[in-house]
């Protein structure tokens, strides 16, 4: 009894010294668009939110800094105010990031879907590919034209992995799929989203799925009678019939891990490459279009991902000229994924270059 | 008894300087207002505004850094804008002098000697030069209206950059990012004080108001430009080219933005990127006016608009206030400066007696006749 | 076929927004005045229009509503380049960037609502004839509206008394002005008429073409809808044309994009802004005609000397 109060009070003294701590944690954000963009920018405002409510620590944001000239001096001005951890949440700001951090080597950096690392500054993204392997996959069982219409927004890794994770799996339940994309150069341009979703539904396309930021293509989708999935967060609102699921983008578990790690000294530098298991890339509810059988489906190709038995990037894998490029049995190294420039097989037109 | 507008017989000298500071007064009070309704205290944001961002060297030089792009081409624009041709279309003329600029560093990667920085301002002069040519070339040939071709031209200019980011000058080792190789140090500027990003640019600008001064006060081809504007039929009378000042000024500046746009990417930025400009296009044709179209006063408005930019991200860092509150405190700043310009030429009479109304109306007459002449 | 009447449907809702937007400019304009800040006042009009909306119900008082956020962002420029003689080139951009702030701090709670759009009109019977009545007679309200808005403005311009009377002011003011003409009230209503036409156009994109609020969805709509005025060299059925060209392609692109043509999206992308660059150059050859239209005191301060 006496020694369960001690480790109660021990275990309460350590709170409020942690709590302490917390209150004089100070950290940083910088955003690329406007945090109304209700798209990236917000969902990584989103995790900031769930930050201050998990931890107790003070948060400060900059958003709309234009990738430039501009973001060295936000970043550094951050630094110079005490902020402890800094979230640079843009490709764009990697090299910026990384000046700064050599000036203030103490404080600790933490920079989105980069590739540069040092003692001080640790990189973060999400692999939403896995994500898109489901929508995949209920797209191919779904579709009666064969044809996926797809938005995207510049022709950046990233993009492209969206675009070939989606088509693999669209076409292991489904060969007969062929994916359309669309560019339309912006991240966020609610109209010209919208007209590439109408243009694709015109051409035959009866599943749109998008890599841009505004609910607009849904939208489009839901007018037309297609289905479409959410991005970046549920659009379910949006699109109430023609949302099959939505990719969550959600940052909160991974900033309250790493400011914790901060806090508690344990913080290092490192790549994380998070995907459905840790949580930092969700899928938002089916839709009620979406059929047991197809639900059963994406389940399994979930939860085989989860555990680790599938990865949406095994072989066998095909070019755009049905050569086999990945053998059965071996997958894309994450190293050729973070880089990844060709289109495979079922995807339809060139990669801008 | 409505307070009315009274055109002055000669404009005021005092106005001239104190009309900045009603409306610096003007915009406090109004911001004030601004900030209460927010919920900010407006100590505390205007503080954060325009102390704040300059209250150590470092941010002086950060101001000087941010200044430098809208000094270059605000004062080169004002000198089109004096002769009454529009180019709006700045923004893609930095555009092209940066991927110029750029693509000459990229060019000589590794490699070391004195000539690699002046060859990226000059190629990079030659960039915003032929993208501000191609305008010229069009409204003296074709008569197509400069607004439309050189706003056109800067979204071309944009999707270009893009295009060749995407392309031939992505980093080789970048994981396919949209972003060219560092720069190495021989194709950056030189810093001009140590620990701060204070660069060559900075001094080019300065340079250039000078070079703006005389040209338009002491030069043959400044009075061309002022009377062009001023009066297009007594200057073609004259026997002035009408599109030799539409190339002059055009090329002039192009140039000014295309080296502003070299100096971007071999200064601050030190890479291509699909972005290198925030907006300094068109944010420069604000300044040139605010700047009344004088060199001088260009280059206390385009340091007055980068102390706006920096004092809205100390408002964000210090008061949780949204990057939107800043763009209404600077629209709120420049129609008051703007406005309060009035007081140069007109003075505000309350009473109906208007003794001094007969002198400009000779004087606007006698302008109109000799227009016809 | 079908691909053509979805494209041209496509094309129609794309050229809707820049046709409110330029017809409005080109009012403003040929009273003598030139407003740069069609981008703010068209960005304030979606934020108006879809708040009001969202709390109304009603797509009528939505319009109105942001008709008259418009106006009031116009009502701003034009007293201050009116009354107070600030210049206008500036004046109107500042203008923009005050109407991307403000509509960003009014919209901030109307991130994430959604919308169903305004209803498109069935017209029974001919709307049911096939391509016809599918192209023609079953669009939203405010497709009418703008090509009404084309032929009133036409007609105002051309048949009217008032549009002489704002003709003569854009060409000489002082002439006007000796003719007993108030020019800077004619100059007012000319500018918050364009404000007006600008906040529909911006209603447009968050009532109709993509119904939600997301800050700057404008996405340079109104620049567009300026260099359309120029476009036009100030001829209203030539800002119709303009419309339609620069939405038309928009749209084709992206059809050619779909259709795996193996052309860098970025070069289609430019294709709209160098087609309007072309076909500019092709109509302005002939100089004398370019001169008649363009409104002799554009840009030009007026001051009663009496």
């Amino acid at each position: 009894m006496f020694k369960k109060i001690l480790t109660s009070v021990a275990i309460a003294t350590c709170l409020s010294a942690v709590g302490i701590a917390n209150a004089e944690t100070k950290v940083g954000f910088v955003y690329v668009g406007p945090i109304g963009d209700h798209g990236w920018s917000y969902q990584h405002d989103q995790g900031r939110l769930a930050l201050e409510k998990e931890l107790d620590v003070k948060t400060t944001y900059v958003e709309s800094v234009p990738e430039g000239a501009d973001a060295e001096r936000v970043i550094r001005q951050l630094a110079a105010d005490g902020n402890e951890v800094i979230f640079t949440t843009s490709f764009g700001y990697m090299n910026p990031t990384i000046k700064v951090a050599k000036k203030f080597p103490k404080i600790k950096f933490e920079h989105a879907t980069g590739y540069k690392r040092a003692d001080n500054v640790g990189t973060y993204s999400g692999r939403f590919y896995e994500g898109r392997a489901i929508l995949g996959t209920i797209a191919g069982k779904m579709t009666k034209s064969n044809i996926i219409g797809y938005v995207a927004s510049f022709p950046i890794p990233e993009v492209i992995r969206g675009i070939d994770a989606m088509t693999i799996a669209a076409r292991k339940v489904n060969p007969d799929v062929t994916v359309k994309v669309v560019w339309v150069n912006s991240w966020f341009d609610p109209g010209k989203e919208g007209d590439a979703a109408k243009a694709l539904i015109d051409q035959g396309a009866d599943i749109i799925t998008q890599h841009t930021d505004s609910p607009a293509p849904l939208q489009v989708a839901e007018k037309r009678g297609v289905y479409g999935f959410g991005q970046a967060s549920d659009m379910k609102a949006f699109a109430p019939k023609a949302q099959l699921t939505a990719i969550i983008d959600d940052w909160a578990p991974y900033y309250v891990q790493r400011v914790k790690a901060a806090i508690d000294g344990s913080w290092k530098s490192d790549d994380t490459w998070d995907g459905l298991k840790a949580g930092m890339v969700v899928m938002a509810p089916y839709g009620d279009a979406v059929p047991e059988d197809v639900r059963e489906m994406a389940d399994k190709v979930k939860a085989s991902i989860i555990d680790g038995s599938f990865h949406p990037f095994q072989g066998p894998i095909k070019n755009q000229k049905g050569e086999i490029v990945v053998k059965e049995g071996e997958t894309i190294s994450d190293g050729d994924l973070s880089k990844l420039d060709w289109y495979v097989e079922g995807v339809d037109g060139t990669i801008p270059k | 008894m409505l307070p009315r507008l009274i055109k002055r017989q000669s404009p005021s000298k005092a106005m001239v300087y104190l009309s900045p500071i009603l409306a610096l007064l003007l915009t406090l009070l109004a911001s004030i207002v601004l900030f209460l309704i927010m919920g900010v205290s407006p100590s505390g944001a205007l503080h954060a505004f325009f102390v704040e961002p300059i209250s150590s060297i470092y941010g002086l030089t950060e101001l000087m850094v941010k200044a430098t792009p809208l000094i270059l081409i605000g004062v080169a624009l004002s000198l089109g804008f004096r002769a009454g041709v529009w180019n709006i279309g700045a923004e893609g003329q930095l555009i092209l002098g940066g991927l110029f600029g750029g693509a000459t560093a990229l060019f000589f990667y590794e490699k070391t000697g004195f000539y690699i920085i002046p060859l990226i301002l000059i190629m990079g002069a030659l960039g915003g030069i032929i993208w501000a040519g191609i305008v010229a070339f069009l409204k003296t040939r074709f008569n197509a209206n400069e607004i439309l071709t050189s706003l056109m031209l800067s979204y071309v200019a944009a999707l270009l950059l893009n295009l060749l980011i995407h392309g031939p000058l992505k980093d080789p080792d970048g994981f396919n990012f949209p972003e060219s190789r560092l720069f190495s140090d021989s194709a950056l500027l030189p810093i001009l004080y140590d620990g701060t990003r204070l660069h060559l640019g900075a001094v080019i600008a300065l340079f250039f108001v000078g070079i703006g001064w005389i040209l338009l006060s002491r030069t043959l081809l400044g009075y061309q430009i002022k009377v062009m504007g001023d009066a297009p039929a007594a200057g073609e009378h004259a026997g002035f080219s009408h599109s030799k000042i539409i190339w002059t000024t055009l090329l002039i500046s192009g140039g000014a933005a295309g080296l502003a746009g070299a100096i971007e990417v071999s200064g601050p930025i030190g890479q291509l990127l699909p972005n290198i400009s925030p907006g300094y296009g068109f944010a420069a044709i604000i300044v040139a006016y605010v700047g009344r179209l004088h060199p001088l006063g260009v280059l206390f408005a385009a340091l007055l608009l980068a102390l706006s930019y920096l004092g809205g991200e100390t408002a964000q860092m210090k008061l949780n206030l949204p990057v939107a509150v800043t763009g209404v405190f600077q629209g709120l700043l420049l129609f008051f400066l703007l406005a309060c310009d009035v007081l140069i030429q007109y003075k505000i009479r309350t009473s109906k007696k208007s003794e001094s109304t007969i002198a400009p109306a000779v004087k606007s007459s006698i302008k109109s006749t000799s227009e016809v002449k | 076929m079908e691909i053509l009447v979805a494209a041209i449907l496509t094309i129609i809702t794309a050229a809707t927004p820049l046709l409110f937007a330029a017809l409005g400019e080109l009012v403003t304009e040929k009273s003598g005045v030139l407003n740069l800040g069609v981008e703010g006042m068209m960005v304030m009009g979606a934020i108006v229009g879809f708040a009001a909306v969202h709390y109304s119900g009603s797509a009528t008082v939505a319009i109105f509503a942001s008709m008259l956020a418009g106006a009031s962002m116009a009502a701003i420029f034009g007293v201050l380049v009116l009354v107070f003689h600030a210049s206008q080139v500036p004046t109107g951009l500042a203008l923009t960037i005050f109407g991307i702030g403000l509509s960003a701090l009014v919209g901030q709670s109307m991130i994430g609502v959604a919308y169903d759009g305004i209803p498109q009109l069935h017209i029974p019977v001919i709307s049911d004839i096939p391509v016809i009545g599918e192209i023609f007679f079953s669009q939203d309200g405010l497709v009418y509206l703008s090509i009404f808005m084309v032929f009133a403005v036409m007609w105002f311009m051309n048949k009217t008394r008032a549009g002489l009377i704002l003709r003569a002011v854009g060409d000489s003011h002082d002439a006007a002005h000796a003719m007993g003409y108030s020019v800077l009230k004619i100059r007012f209503l000319a500018v918050l008429f364009g404000g007006a036409m600008a906040g529909v156009g911006g209603a447009y994109l968050s009532l109709a073409y993509s119904p939600l609020w997301v800050e700057q969805m404008t996405a340079g709509r109104g620049w567009i809808a300026l260099a359309l005025v120029v476009f036009a060299s100030w001829k209203v059925r030539r800002v119709l044309l303009g419309a339609y060209l620069f939405g038309g392609i928009s749209i084709l692109q992206l059809h050619a994009q779909a259709l795996g043509i193996a052309v860098p999206s970025q070069v289609m992308s430019m294709l709209p802004y160098l087609a309007t660059i072309l076909v500019l150059v092709i109509i302005s050859r002939d100089r004398s005609k370019i001169k008649l239209n363009a409104p002799a005191s554009l840009g030009k301060p007026f001051h009663a000397s009496r």
